[in-house]
């Protein structure tokens, strides 16, 4: 059994997709559904203790040995995110039943259910596997079953943002089957430790590198990466706030990591920075994507837009650590994916909580919200905190190796950037403050309660874990370094 | 019962983040949760008294906290410059509980759950700044008090409030996660340790433009020290209820700025290092220009909050001048001033606080003659000015002396001048007040049913002026404090 | 290598610019679906020709045959139509569905109901200061 739990991480998902549609009764469907995600979570955190204790856990599908199977692959690095991807999703779900029922008409809630648990699937997979091509796959799994979840929001403006983020999805995992097809016809090989052996005699042709071009362009389009983002704002905007609590804490993070694997496990660090000006091409991106979506998130009339903005500047600041292309830089990253990962779903749990009662995320009718929702508001008001990376929360620990990374490197200029740029989180993080404690009503809120409980917990775990992991980095910080130890250890 | 010293030190910074939890249970009953807001700082202040008692006899306490980050604990150390800012902290907060429960109920405020909560809650990280053992400790305390204090400013609510609240939260966390934060990032990696060390932490071979640098980033950093141009939040915050403006921005926020100055000069950079970088002059220069526009500013005031804010912009130069000075006479000068000017503005601010509750009165222009209407509200006013300006008999005077004796040790005549020229400055814009309420006779338009403040706010503003003079008196120990900083 | 020995790569190369002009230029959803497809399809001749040499057979294990095609990418390319099949269709379902809730399929017409939406909003946000009902789902 214990051999089995790479595949089992995937299958258990996959196969319970389907089972929902058979369940059909939505309480019962909700109920599977956090079981299975559960169980997900808990294979993966014996996967990272696994990991942790033993090395790299590895699996050959049906038996088959590497070259010629699929192998999946685990190492601190995906082990890590494993545990991140199904707790999050495991804590999303448990607010899932109140809110998709206020949000989505009762004959689509197992259809929600489906996609959502076949979205968990394709995030687990890419996530597990060690093959190229099979990474496609499953971001295509995760993506279409994405598209989905955005299109069942009830705002008509979700169906365009659905089609509007299937077109550039597509041509991005369309980019990346060209480069995994160039890196086979150049190797002869889809296992990606295979290509990580075989690549480092052909860096110079030509063909390896467009390759590499082809797959980062696809990838960065997967994770919003500025200017790729524009799919972006209003995907999350128009879901439902389950669907964005769950995809913006989670696929971006995933894409993330993919583009990771391939820089560093794959291609190689020396040969990403010495042949290409990736660093300095990250660098630039990311900065620019930091400062203009925070100051479009400052202009957000929706409170889920504006976040979803800061989303596409937090991802700057996860690229730029990669740019800095150290060991320092890298735990940067990581740190981030993590820390951001909690932030963002504690932010979207507690938007989900407030359209649960107001029906609405315009951001004036949160006015005078602090009074009617204060644990609601409240977890919104320490999120941002986080966002703005105040000391405590996670958001200071990422800034604080951020920061560090870059005055290690030299590049001061950067770092005042970095840090001026988490005033402009400051000013939009403080545009909602005031509007929910300090700005009367715009509209009646006398029947408005707190939100149930069934949400505020799963909110508020989220929280703690904001703080929590502020103040007891001994497991964030620790499995980060040791990722990007590896990940430098495998390319010296 | 006998706590153990380090049980103490902790029990400071958490009694008072205890009796938050026990305000908002109490939010129906005023009288309980008021209360529970007196019970709290008189524990308090049993605390700090017996953490004074320990460390005057020479013994020292430390608390290892828990590591943050590898390399980053939070640790509590206790030193005099600390002891001595949380006991002036630590007695004014009962004094201020006293006086705001007078204040709060005779303008009838409403949200005063809110109000005491978060006044216990900046308390609470006061006593975590001045006990902490390293800079990082002392910038997330230094952090949850900026915040802390935000719902206390924009405490009414209105646009004006809000405005306020902007910019003292703005100008505040601009400059802590601007500068701050990356000077002390860049600290710890230049000298690879944020411990506080009498002497400083930096390496000789170090070269004088990174730490030159560093310290004109920490200047800046610490935005509460008020040095222009990073002074606007101060008279920003004067929107707030007067007993925040008196405990907070006269006390507790202003006085955490400067006692961070001091801190990172004496044990980060240490006073050797100090007086022979090149920036030293440069930030010096800037602290006493600060002093006298901030004075000449005042004077053209006629809010008399106005008036008292830049007065408090102008005296926390005083203090950054006494670290930057790097002697031992301006130290003990700037932290002796601390205390004193602690113990005159609060009355000040008691005092305005008091006129503005009995007689609506804000301006100075309309408080002619109400000296006789509010003789014990105006005497103690006199009394607070005396002592900002630094004549005897009242405390202020000794710590303006060592800042002069600090000033000739260093042999810097232009700032020597600049103490003086403040002075005058001082006088002029204080001593008119109280003056003019006795001696001009009462004014037809001045409505004869004013009376004297609430009682608990009479209490209040006579004990701190009452201090006053006693500091004149018994200043040995505060001076005995002072001296062993160094 | 001359350049025209590598003729598959100069159709891939071509089709793929067709496809993608289409996605861009193209004001119909359905349209730039098909232009989508055409760009996928593209991709997949490029891996089937990879895979191809002159004069092979298929792999099948036999003495007689000693040259055959790699059926890899073949195989590969199986999984991926299976894939653009499955986003097509549920690009034409949401079209379906972006018909029926704007009345249009044209991109610059759903842009300009999407303002209006918008501009409304701002101006409940900033404009009035009318008391809003909630509408409450029944």
């Amino acid at each position: 059994m214990t051999a089995h739990y790479p595949v089992l991480q995937v299958i258990v998902p996959l196969l319970a997709a389907p089972f929902c549609l058979v369940l059909r009764i939505p309480r019962l469907v909700a109920i599977f559904a956090i079981l299975v995600s559960a169980t997900a979570f808990l294979i993966s955190t014996a996967l990272l203790q696994q990991v942790l204790s033993h090395g790299i856990v590895i699996y050959e599908l049906g038996g088959w040995a590497a070259p010629w199977g699929i192998e999946y692959r685990i190492d601190q690095l995906n082990g890590y995110l494993l545990v991140l991807i199904s707790g999050i999703s495991t804590v999303v779900l448990i607010a899932a039943q109140s809110s998709i029922g206020r949000e989505l008409p009762e004959n689509r809630h197992t259809f929600f259910y489906t996609a959502y648990l076949l979205c968990l699937t394709g995030l687990l997979g890419i996530l597990v596997t060690g093959d190229a091509f099979n990474l496609f796959v499953f971001l295509e799994i995760a993506s279409l079953s994405s598209y989905i979840l955005i299109a069942l929001g009830t705002d008509r403006r979700a169906l365009t943002a659905s089609y509007q983020y299937l077109i550039m999805g597509t041509i991005g995992a369309t980019f990346i089957i060209i480069g995994v097809g160039l890196m086979y016809m150049m190797t002869g090989t889809l296992n990606m430790h295979d290509l990580s052996q075989r690549l480092p005699e052909i860096y110079k042709s030509r063909t390896v590198l467009c390759a590499f071009g082809f797959f980062i362009v696809g990838v960065c389009l997967k994770l919003a990466l500025f200017p790729l983002h524009l799919w972006l704002p209003n995907a999350y905007a128009y879901a439902p706030s389950i669907a964005t609590a769950f995809l913006a804490a989670t696929s971006t993070k995933v894409a993330v990591y993919v583009l990771i694997r391939f820089i560093f496990s794959i291609f190689g660090i020396n040969f990403v920075i010495t042949s290409l000006p990736l660093s300095e091409i990250f660098l630039v991106l990311a900065l620019a994507g930091i400062f203009a979506a925070s100051i479009s998130a400052i202009y957000q009339l929706n409170i889920k837009r504006l976040f979803a903005y800061s989303s596409i500047a937090q991802i700057g600041y996860m690229i730029l650590g990669l740019a800095i292309g150290t060991q320092l830089g890298l735990t940067a990253t990581l740190l981030h994916l993590f820390n951001h990962a909690l932030m963002k779903g504690a932010l979207f749990l507690a938007i989900g909580a407030v359209v649960y009662r107001i029906n609405s995320s315009q951001l004036h009718h949160y006015a005078g919200l602090g009074k009617k929702m204060p644990w609601t508001m409240s977890a919104i008001v320490v999120g941002g905190l986080s966002l703005i990376g105040v000391p405590l929360t996670v958001g200071f620990v990422s800034k604080w190796y951020l920061v560090t990374a870059l005055l290690d490197k030299g590049w001061w200029p950067v770092a005042v950037l970095v840090l001026l740029s988490s005033l402009l989180a400051v000013v939009y993080v403080w545009r909602i403050v005031e509007w929910i404690y300090f700005t009367p009503p715009r509209i009646i809120l006398t029947d408005i309660q707190e939100a149930p409980l069934s949400q505020l917990i799963p909110i508020w775990l989220l929280v703690l874990a904001n703080l929590y992991f502020g103040v007891d980095t001994r497991l964030t910080v620790g499995v980060s370094k040791l990722a990007a130890q590896s990940l430098f250890g495998v390319t010296l | 019962m006998q706590l153990s010293p380090e049980l103490m030190l902790l029990m400071t910074i958490l009694v008072p983040a205890g009796a938050v939890l026990g305000i908002l249970a109490t939010d129906r009953y005023p009288n309980l949760r008021e209360g529970i807001t007196i019970a709290a700082s008189l524990v308090l202040i049993y605390l700090v008294s017996s953490l004074y008692g320990i460390v005057s006899d020479g013994g020292s306490v430390q608390l290892l906290g828990p590591d943050l980050f590898p390399g980053f604990s939070l640790t509590f150390t206790i030193e005099p410059l600390g002891m001595l800012f949380s006991l002036v902290a630590g007695y004014l907060w009962l004094v201020t509980t006293v006086y705001s429960i007078g204040y709060m109920r005779g303008h009838g405020e409403d949200k005063q759950t809110r109000f005491y909560a978060c006044f216990a809650i900046a308390i609470s990280s006061v006593m975590g700044m001045a006990y902490a053992g390293n800079l990082f400790t002392l910038f997330i305390f230094y952090e949850v008090l900026t915040l802390s204090t935000y719902p206390l400013v924009t405490h009414a609510g209105t646009t004006k409030a809000k405005q306020g609240g902007r910019v003292y939260l703005g100008v505040l966390l601009t400059t802590s996660i601007l500068f701050l934060l990356l000077a002390i990032i860049g600290t710890w990696h230049t000298a690879g340790t944020l411990t506080f060390t009498r002497g400083g932490v930096f390496p000789a071979e170090v070269p004088t433009l990174v730490t030159g640098t560093l310290l004109v980033l920490f200047i800046f950093g610490i935005g509460k020290a008020a040095i222009m141009p990073f002074h606007r939040w101060l008279p920003a915050a004067m929107v707030a209820p007067t007993p925040v403006s008196a405990l907070l921005h006269a006390v507790a926020v202003v006085k955490a700025g400067v006692f961070t100055v001091m801190k990172v000069c004496v044990y980060i950079f240490g006073l050797d290092l100090l007086s022979i970088l090149p920036t030293t002059n440069v930030m010096l220069y800037l602290a006493a220009t600060t002093v006298i526009l901030a004075s000449i500013v005042a004077m053209r005031q006629d809010n008399l909050k106005a008036r008292l804010a830049y007065s408090t912009v102008s005296q926390l130069g005083y203090i950054t001048i006494g670290a930057l000075l790097a002697t031992s006479a301006g130290v003990i000068g700037g932290s002796m001033h601390i205390a004193m000017h602690a113990f005159g503005k609060i009355t000040l601010f008691f005092c305005a606080g008091a006129i503005m509750v009995a007689s609506h009165k804000t301006e100075i222009s309309q408080m002619r003659g109400l000296g006789w209407r509010m003789p014990i509200t105006m005497a103690a006013f006199f009394i607070g000015s005396l002592s900002i300006i630094g004549l005897p008999p009242t405390g202020g005077t000794w710590g303006k002396w060592f800042l002069m004796v600090g000033a000739l040790d260093a042999g810097q005549w232009p700032i020597m001048a600049a103490l003086m020229l403040s002075s005058l400055l001082n006088i002029a814009y204080l001593l008119p007040i109280p003056l003019r309420a006795f001696f001009s006779g009462v004014p037809p338009e001045s409505p004869l049913q004013i009376k004297e403040a609430p009682l608990p706010s009479l209490i209040a503003l006579s004990v701190t002026a009452i201090g006053c003079v006693i500091l004149f008196f018994f200043t040995n120990p505060l001076y005995q404090l002072a001296k062993a900083i160094l | 290598m001359n350049i025209l020995g590598l003729y598959n790569y100069w159709i891939v190369v071509i089709l793929i610019l067709i496809g993608f002009y289409i996605v861009i230029a193209h004001e119909n959803l359905i349209k730039k679906l098909v232009g989508l497809t055409i760009f996928q399809t593209a991709v997949f001749f490029f891996y089937i020709s990879v895979g191809k040499i002159k004069g092979a057979t298929a792999p099948i294990l036999n003495d007689s045959l000693q040259v055959y095609s790699n059926p890899l990418p073949h195989c590969l390319i199986l999984t991926a139509i299976v894939v653009g099949i499955s986003t097509t269709a549920l690009g034409l379902a949401l079209v379906v569905r972006i018909q029926e809730a704007y009345g249009s399929i044209e991109e610059h017409e759903l842009h300009a109901q999407d303002n209006n939406d918008q501009l409304e909003s701002q101006l409940e946000a900033y404009g009035t200061r009318k008391q809003f009902n909630i509408m409450k789902r029944t």
